[in-house]
């Protein structure tokens, strides 16, 4: 049995609020130079390149890389054979969110009420959890701060089987050409398959708190998510939709079997800052 | 070449400017968003004085986040500009000559634009730890209540933005995107609209 404090993940929540704002991952920023080099559009190397400056400017004074400090997504895979101990695994969660929001000089973004009481909450809580059961005694929190930006233009279909491969693509690229500059491109694409209308949207998610340019296991979907991301990326888009080679650093599936009778299918699309963090115990 | 502009604009100046002209701004600019267009509007329909005079002036779609100490605002980069399209006509009666944001606006802002001779400017969206360097001073002047949302007075140096919509019609999206797209597509693209 693995013990879990509730400080601990208070804690660690608190952090990953603060570092996924102020640090671009590695990975990240290697794509953008990559980018940099297959660019051929002089306004997308700009931006591309501002972007690069942006980003080791937010890391050298610790400044948030966008004022859009999201609302926070926590993913928490927890073992069967761990325990929380000292309190409530969604309050500790809550409390680190307000925590690294305040203390970090982050934005809050979020509002009590969607419809009649948009008052803000003040702390940037409640976070939006997650919480998967899990074999073993794994414990971790993937934390994600999403810009609305682009969770604005993602989009949800009830495709029918019929539709098909071609149908999910078409589908990718619509809700990629539609959204043009506004979810700041170049942008990734996190995909949803399969599934119920409930499901879809969460695997899309999912799929963006992947490891940045992991592919999906089975090896028709990593052939899509690779074939999609050139597609996408012929789409003209290009970086803050100005015009350009690139509009997408990645794309990532992830998929859950379905009715007989459906194919779900959600476009979730992340910003190209991209903030995404683990924490493992 | 790059133009450099200081508010208020003058309809002079705004003959000038075409999509993809580089502009850098000198001066004071407000800062507005979901919640204060909101009021701004609601303001306006039932006859009342809004906090500021929006004659020639610049309103940027900015909610930056808290500043840290020592500085004078935080990260401070553009919004998705398409939220305040339903906004837009009572302002730019108001004498509203230009907005500064990220993303597209409907068509139905590109036409009230040209006719109302007003022009929407685009900063880099995301850049927002890199554009907070082009403001030198920021005070809230109205709806401090609404926090990230407040409007502030914003007094930038050399704030770099591009033209995207002109008082011509013109747009930059469209324009830009027709040059590097490769791909056919079996269905039409629509602009997402909020009007």
């Amino acid at each position: 049995m693995k013990i879990v404090r509730v400080e601990e993940i208070e804690e660690a929540v608190r952090r990953l609020s603060m570092n996924v704002n102020y640090f671009i991952r590695d990975e990240v920023k290697e794509a953008y130079k990559k980018s940099l080099e297959r660019e051929v559009s002089e306004s997308g190397k700009e931006i591309l390149s501002q972007m690069i400056e942006n980003v080791e400017l937010a890391a050298r004074e610790q400044l948030p890389i966008c004022q859009d400090t999201g609302v926070s997504i926590i993913y928490v895979e927890m073992g069967e054979d761990v325990r929380i101990e000292g309190g409530s695994l969604y309050d500790a969660i809550n409390k680190g969110v307000s925590r690294g929001y305040k203390e970090g000089y982050l934005r809050k973004s979020v509002v009590k009420d969607p419809l009649f009481n948009r008052v803000n909450t003040g702390d940037n809580t409640p976070a939006m959890i997650h919480v998967d059961i899990v074999p073993g005694d794994l414990f971790r929190i993937t934390f994600m701060a999403k810009g609305t930006g682009a969770e604005n233009m993602s989009r949800l279909a009830m495709l029918t089987p019929a539709a098909g491969v071609r149908g999910v693509k078409d589908f990718v690229l619509k809700t990629v050409a539609e959204a043009g500059p506004n979810p700041c491109p170049p942008v990734v694409v996190g995909v949803g398959i399969g599934g119920t209308f409930d499901v879809v949207g969460w695997l899309a998610k999912k799929a963006l708190m992947r490891e940045f340019g992991s592919r999906h296991p089975d090896p028709n979907y990593a052939k899509l998510e690779l074939e999609l991301l050139e597609e996408v990326n012929k789409l003209g888009v290009g970086p803050q939709g100005l015009g350009g080679r690139i509009t997408a650093l990645d794309v990532r599936i992830e998929t859950a079997p379905c009715h007989i009778g459906a194919l779900p299918v959600a476009v979730n699309l992340d910003c190209h800052a991209h903030r995404v963090g683990v924490w493992e115990k | 070449m790059t133009k450099k502009i200081t508010p208020p604009l003058d309809d002079k100046l705004l003959e000038e400017l075409r999509i993809g002209d580089k502009v850098l701004i000198t001066g004071k600019i407000y800062t507005a968003r979901d919640a204060a267009h909101k009021r701004f509007v609601e303001t306006i329909n039932r006859g009342g004085q809004l906090p500021i005079d929006l004659r020639g002036q610049v309103i940027y779609y900015v909610g930056p986040t808290p500043a840290k100490p020592g500085y004078v605002i935080g990260s401070a980069g553009p919004t998705t500009s398409i939220r305040m399209d339903s906004y837009m006509e009572p302002l730019l009666k108001a004498g509203l000559k230009a907005t500064i944001g990220k993303g597209y606006r409907s068509w139905a802002v590109v036409e009230l634009l040209k006719k109302h001779r007003a022009v929407y400017f685009i900063a880099t969206g995301g850049a927002g730890a890199l554009i907070s360097k082009k403001i030198k001073s920021a005070k809230v002047v109205a709806y401090e209540d609404l926090g990230p949302e407040a409007v502030m007075e914003l007094e930038v140096e050399n704030f770099p933005v591009i033209v995207a919509n002109d008082i011509y019609g013109g747009d930059i999206f469209e324009e830009g995107v027709k040059k590097y797209r490769e791909i056919t597509l079996p269905f039409k693209i629509e602009r997402i609209s909020e009007v």
